[in-house]
């Protein structure tokens, strides 16, 4: 039975070691596999797209989300879809929102559900193939008491 | 997503040993501080306080639309609100701001859910709707919501002061498994973190309210009753008169305070 | 059949080539199938599964919906005025049950 100090000095490594995940490289989880499954494998750019969530989130009951990407929305360059996905979530896929030309713009807002803090991850698909993706990471707060009812 | 109940008395167990540790005298008889009780609506953060003051993405306003219809939905008797009221918004602006209020026919105070339900059974033949059931959530979030804006202004005195009081009794009595009375956090702490929230006021006057936490409407009486189960007291049962007499009480606190209706709380 | 009361908040007139911001309101619990009732018994998933907007007849803007979309969904996007028109809305849920609003829209110019 470890002591309480080399449990407490465990924990601290462990916590310490998903500090030290590079930002923008994925461990190897749920969200990774959920993009690989839309992708196919094809690389995910960054840039073009932004993710707006809260860095922190009152309740995981309801978070407000935008997700942007540039593009002229013409029928020649467009976006075909805005997929959001989460890391920690018992379903990666959040949603999906179906565009194209008619949006005119790339922009859309939805409340979404977040079981704990961790990386969300917006994908958008573009008719010509490419992939763009923006991730951000929330801490999401639980209420203070649980109701019972 | 994977809750559990513990932390809550965890939670308040923390909040407790603070109190008794070192917390300077504490008494379950506390006095309101200095600073008058606020709306939990200060607490909120920029993107739920946006989402209560749009009228369209406020879920809450999704029962005022209900309610509105029910308004003029005719009963057995062919009545509906209406044939009394007429329009809401003239007939029941400042009404929600005088509520719990006694009616002396039952010789006790009553709120408004207990209101709009003698309403039926006095004046239009039909049965009360159940406590906390959609139709009552909607039509009384309607008649609130036509006070949206005004001031707090029970009458705490007269043929309501004996209730009045046993209210103040109820939120200065410590109480449960936990043995906290409401003012130890509400008025003590407020202002305070209880783990992630702010401890608010406690003043309610956003009722019915579009909770998170329940992801739909809610009475007064459904949060008085987790109040209770945060405390691990019994839950009186929705419309209790100690429920009422509390309301009453909070509603006297929250004199001047403006009627929020539907707010949105975590 | 309709689910449950609906909201749409969209302008009753555009210019043509306009961009113009819908937002949808829907109330539905969308009961995620991983809660417990107060017995401990699994509350079954019952969830809005699909909305779907046309314009004039044309799919304009479609979101797949999956437990993971807060309850009473809320849905912000935008369409680009064409012509004058109807637009409909229609939910879906995991049954098929479906929920159907419809907003005329007037565009100039």
């Amino acid at each position: 039975m470890p002591t309480r100090r080399e449990m407490m000095i465990g924990g601290a490594a462990i916590a310490a070691a998903s500090l030290l995940d590079a930002p923008g490289v994925l461990a190897d989880n749920q969200i990774e596999a959920a993009i690989r499954q839309r992708t196919g494998g094809a690389a995910v750019h960054s840039g073009r797209v932004t993710l707006g969530i809260p860095q922190i989130a009152e309740n995981g009951l309801a978070v407000f989300t935008t997700v942007e990407v540039e593009s002229p929305m013409t029928a020649g360059e467009h976006v075909k879809a805005i997929h959001l996905l989460s890391e920690k979530n018992p379903i990666p896929h959040i949603t999906t929102f179906w565009l194209g030309p008619r949006a005119g713009r790339a922009r859309v807002s939805t409340n979404i559900r977040l079981a704990a803090s961790q990386k969300v991850v917006a994908l958008a698909e573009m008719n010509d193939g490419s992939f763009w993706a923006d991730e951000k990471s929330i801490v999401v707060t639980i209420a203070a008491c649980i109701d019972g009812g | 997503m994977a809750r559990e109940r513990s932390e809550c008395v965890s939670a308040l167990s923390a909040a407790m040993l603070l109190l008794l540790a070192g917390w300077p005298g504490a008494p379950a008889q506390a006095e309101e501080p200095a600073s008058a009780p606020t709306s939990g609506t200060s607490l909120l953060s920029p993107d739920l306080k946006a989402m209560q003051d749009d009228d369209f993405a406020n879920p809450g306003m999704l029962w005022i639309g209900e309610g509105e219809k029910l308004w003029q939905a005719k009963s057995a008797s062919g009545k509906d609100c209406a044939s009394c009221h007429d329009d809401a918004a003239k007939s029941m602006k400042g009404v929600a701001a005088r509520y719990p209020a006694v009616d002396t026919e039952a010789g006790k105070p009553v709120n408004l859910e207990q209101r709009i339900n003698f309403c039926r059974t006095r004046h239009m033949g039909e049965q009360p709707f159940a406590y906390e059931s959609g139709d009552l959530l909607s039509l009384t979030a309607y008649v609130a919501y036509q006070s949206r804006g005004l001031p707090m202004n029970v009458e705490t005195g007269g043929a309501a002061a004996p209730f009045f009081e046993r209210g103040k009794a109820l939120f200065t009595m410590r109480q449960g498994q936990l043995n906290l009375a409401c003012s130890q956090c509400h008025v003590d702490l407020a202002g305070r973190r209880l783990r992630g929230d702010i401890i608010s006021h406690g003043v309610g006057v956003g009722y019915p309210v579009y909770r998170l936490e329940w992801q739909g409407l809610g009475s007064l009486h459904r949060r008085l009753r987790s109040c209770s189960f945060g405390v691990r007291a019994v839950q009186n049962d929705y419309g209790a008169d100690d429920y009422v007499n509390l309301e009453l009480y909070l509603a006297g606190r929250a004199r001047g305070l403006p009627i929020d209706t539907p707010a949105i709380r975590k | 059949m309709a689910l449950a009361p609906a909201r749409i908040a969209m302008p009753a007139e555009a210019r043509k080539g306009d961009i113009i911001e819908i937002k949808a309101l829907i109330r539905h619990p969308m009961e995620t199938g991983y809660r417990a009732d107060a017995r401990g018994q699994s509350i079954p998933r019952d969830i809005i599964e699909s909305f779907v907007v046309t314009y004039a007849g044309v799919e304009v803007f479609r979101m797949e919906l999956n437990p993971g979309i807060s309850a009473n969904p809320y849905v912000v996007f935008s369409t680009v005025a064409t012509e004058t028109g109807e637009l409909v809305f229609t939910w879906t849920d995991q049954k098929g049950a479906a929920t159907v609003e419809r907003k005329q829209i007037t565009v100039t110019g």
